[in-house]
């Protein structure tokens, strides 16, 4: 399991270079213009000045090649100097925002909190919401627990977050006014009563995408717990005079949640990618309003670097789904 | 002096399509130590009257809605689920058809067999494993300490069926229930079974149920025999006594559906025409007599009763094999 893992983080390798070149040439081939959000009084001259001292005037092998070096060498470099205070060659050159003159890696590491607080938090809520729903859907199927819970998983899967963030702002904080309807990002928690405003700010936004994902996993634990709950073994294990708890909980249950922790593992991706609709919805400044921002501004240096970002997090979280898949099912052994 | 006595048993599924009646009446004892085979092609009701008998059906949709099983001095079909469980896996074992999905892919065999030992015997984990490692010595199984630690996967199929024997004999049960322990594999693995389960029964003194739609294999290894039809037993009898003079039609029938490998080949295949039914309604009339050779007017009114022809012979038919006419009652 250990040299498989090795193997394939090396093979991760060439896979990432190949998709950051992918990224790279799409937004190439994108028509966006770095300068078309000014002003329109500047001269068309000053314009292409301007491009100019953005590095567009190189041709693409040179811009690609810079991006690599920036990205992969500087970048890292840059960290290192900061985490362990060295100082190994002052100047470097480092992915620059074309919006706004900073540091790409830099705008990321503000963005990141904001997005692991409200979307990581409502995929954790989500995920404990949807396994025991799951399981006791299946194992009483078709009663009125699992009608309601299908009911309700449909109206999480089929109602899209703009519609729910929507709604629970007009009932939540217009109406009744319970909850702020603006996620504020510069809340600081010092105290206890700072700390129940952030759990307030936070109760919304996570709650509607939690709905989304409780809805999509749960169905998935369900329809998984199904298969097993009538397999043979089953039946060996109530035969065995088992109690109907560790027939469920330990014998079905293990082997149902191999496929789901699959599915858990490759949604983690999407965490970090921010859900850019319910950000928007609740003004999270995060990892989501991040990369609208910038596909909207033509900032392509930043955009390269997020979306570079969320597939090597995807390449990662699918290397950490199949070891996961050889940790819980004996029958698959890589080595 | 009986270790199981069944009476009246009756299961009934309720489906969408209406009710199906899936075992009707069914009464028959097993004395300590006797092997009784079950009989009958696939649908007549063998699995279900076992299962039935140890709350291993699914219900919903199954009912088992009459009847007692007298097992141990107490009415297996009355007991609350904690000492039904606590009769299941510890005092009547059970073997399953499939070996190969009937052991847990994810648990390594050591762990599946000491479940039974440490949640029936009390024994610690320590305990369970040097028993699980004896009870697969017992089974055949070379190298057994080692083993424990293996999966299923790596095991074959006659392997697996060992283990699932192993697993059954785990805390030396009265009863052995073997739901055709033997049709999911090949015939020498089949006969080291079969080799297996006599010698354990002389070592261990278990009665058997054996279900099988296998003649061949009730020969060679049953005391006695019941044969089922749609639910009902329709002929019980010594083994000798069944194969030397059949009495039911469908026995007779089944008899004949058997190849011989001796003698010139003649003959085609024999076959008994039709299906069995299902029944949605509890049988008024015999279930048989729609394949039957010797169906007449009585068997389209009246459901036929078990009757005691010799000692420890009876039969559910109207028609006599010996006159080839009607049945006097």
């Amino acid at each position: 399991m250990f040299n498989y893992t090795i193997r394939r983080l090396f093979l991760a390798i060439p896979t990432l270079f190949f998709i950051s070149l992918i990224i790279f040439l799409l937004l190439d081939l994108a028509p966006s213009d770095p300068t078309a959000n000014l002003p329109l009084t500047i001269p068309p001259e000053v314009r292409e000045k301007i491009r100019q001292s953005l590095g567009l005037g190189e041709p693409i092998h040179i811009r690609y090649l810079l991006w690599c070096k920036q990205f992969f060498i500087n970048e890292p470099l840059n960290i290192m100097e900061q985490w362990f205070g060295w100082d190994i060659a002052g100047d470097r050159l480092r992915v620059l925002s074309w919006q706004t003159r900073s540091p790409v890696v830099d705008l990321i590491v503000q963005r990141t909190p904001q997005t692991l607080w409200v979307v990581g938090m409502s995929y954790v809520v989500g995920v404990l919401i949807a396994l025991p729903i799951g399981i006791i859907s299946a194992y009483r199927q078709y009663s009125w627990f699992d009608q309601v819970g299908t009911f309700i998983s449909m109206i999480g899967f089929s109602v899209p977050t703009f519609f729910t963030g929507v709604l629970m702002i007009v009932v939540f904080s217009v109406w009744l006014g319970w909850f702020p309807s603006i996620y504020d990002t510069t809340h600081q928690v010092t105290d206890w009563a700072s700390f129940w405003q952030q759990i307030r700010q936070m109760v919304m936004p996570v709650a509607v995408l939690a709905l989304f994902n409780a809805a999509q996993i749960s169905r998935f634990m369900r329809a998984s717990m199904l298969d097993n709950l009538n397999q043979d073994y089953v039946r060996t294990a109530r035969a065995k005079g088992l109690g109907e708890r560790t027939v469920v909980l330990v014998h079905v249950l293990r082997n149902s949640l191999i496929p789901v922790v699959t599915v858990i593992a490759l949604g983690v991706p999407q965490v970090f990618g921010g859900a850019i609709i319910t950000e928007q919805v609740f003004k999270v400044n995060g990892l989501g309003q991040l990369l609208i921002i910038s596909i909207q501004g033509g900032d392509l240096p930043t955009v390269q670097t997020l979306t570079f970002i969320f597939a090597f997090l995807i390449v990662l979280f699918n290397l950490i789904a199949d070891v996961l898949y050889g940790v819980l099912d004996p029958r698959i052994r890589y080595d | 002096m009986t270790v199981l006595d069944v009476k009246n048993l009756r299961t009934v599924f309720k489906t969408r399509q209406g009710e199906i009646h899936a075992v009707n009446s069914v009464s028959f004892d097993l004395k300590p130590g006797e092997l009784l085979g079950v009989v009958g092609e696939s649908g007549s009701g063998k699995s279900v009257t076992m299962m039935s008998l140890i709350g291993l059906v699914p219900s919903p949709p199954a009912i088992v809605d009459g009847g007692y099983v007298n097992f141990d001095g107490q009415d297996l079909l009355r007991t609350d689920q904690d000492r039904l469980r606590g009769v299941r896996g510890a005092k009547i074992g059970f073997i399953f058809q499939d070996p190969m999905t009937s052991l847990n892919p994810v648990f390594s065999i050591g762990f599946q067999l000491s479940e039974p030992l440490r949640n029936h015997m009390g024994m610690n984990k320590t305990a369970a494993r040097k028993r699980a490692a004896e009870l697969l010595d017992l089974v055949g199984i070379p190298d057994a300490a080692r083993r424990l630690s293996d999966f299923p996967h790596q095991f074959s199929g006659g392997m697996r069926q060992r283990v699932m024997i192993a697993m059954a004999l785990a805390c030396d049960p009265k009863v052995l229930i073997a739901d055709e322990p033997t049709t999911a594999l090949d015939v020498t693995i089949q006969a080291q079974i079969l080799e297996l389960v006599k010698e354990l029964r002389n070592k261990l003194g278990m009665a058997i149920i054996w279900i099988t739609h296998d003649l061949g294999v009730i020969a060679g290894i049953a005391d006695r025999v019941m044969v089922m039809y749609g639910g009902q037993v329709v002929e019980q009898a010594p083994v000798r006594e069944l194969f030397e003079n059949p009495q039911h039609p469908y026995t007779r029938a089944l008899l004949q559906t058997i190849p011989s490998v001796r003698g010139t080949r003649t003959d085609k295949l024999r076959v008994i025409e039709g299906q069995p039914p299902i029944l949605y309604a509890e049988p008024s009339a015999c279930s048989f007599r729609d394949r039957c050779t010797h169906a007449f007017e009585r068997c389209g009114i009246e459901n036929p009763l078990r009757k005691t022809l010799t000692s420890g012979h009876d039969v559910a038919c109207f028609w006599d094999p010996a006159t080839g006419e009607a049945r006097h009652d």
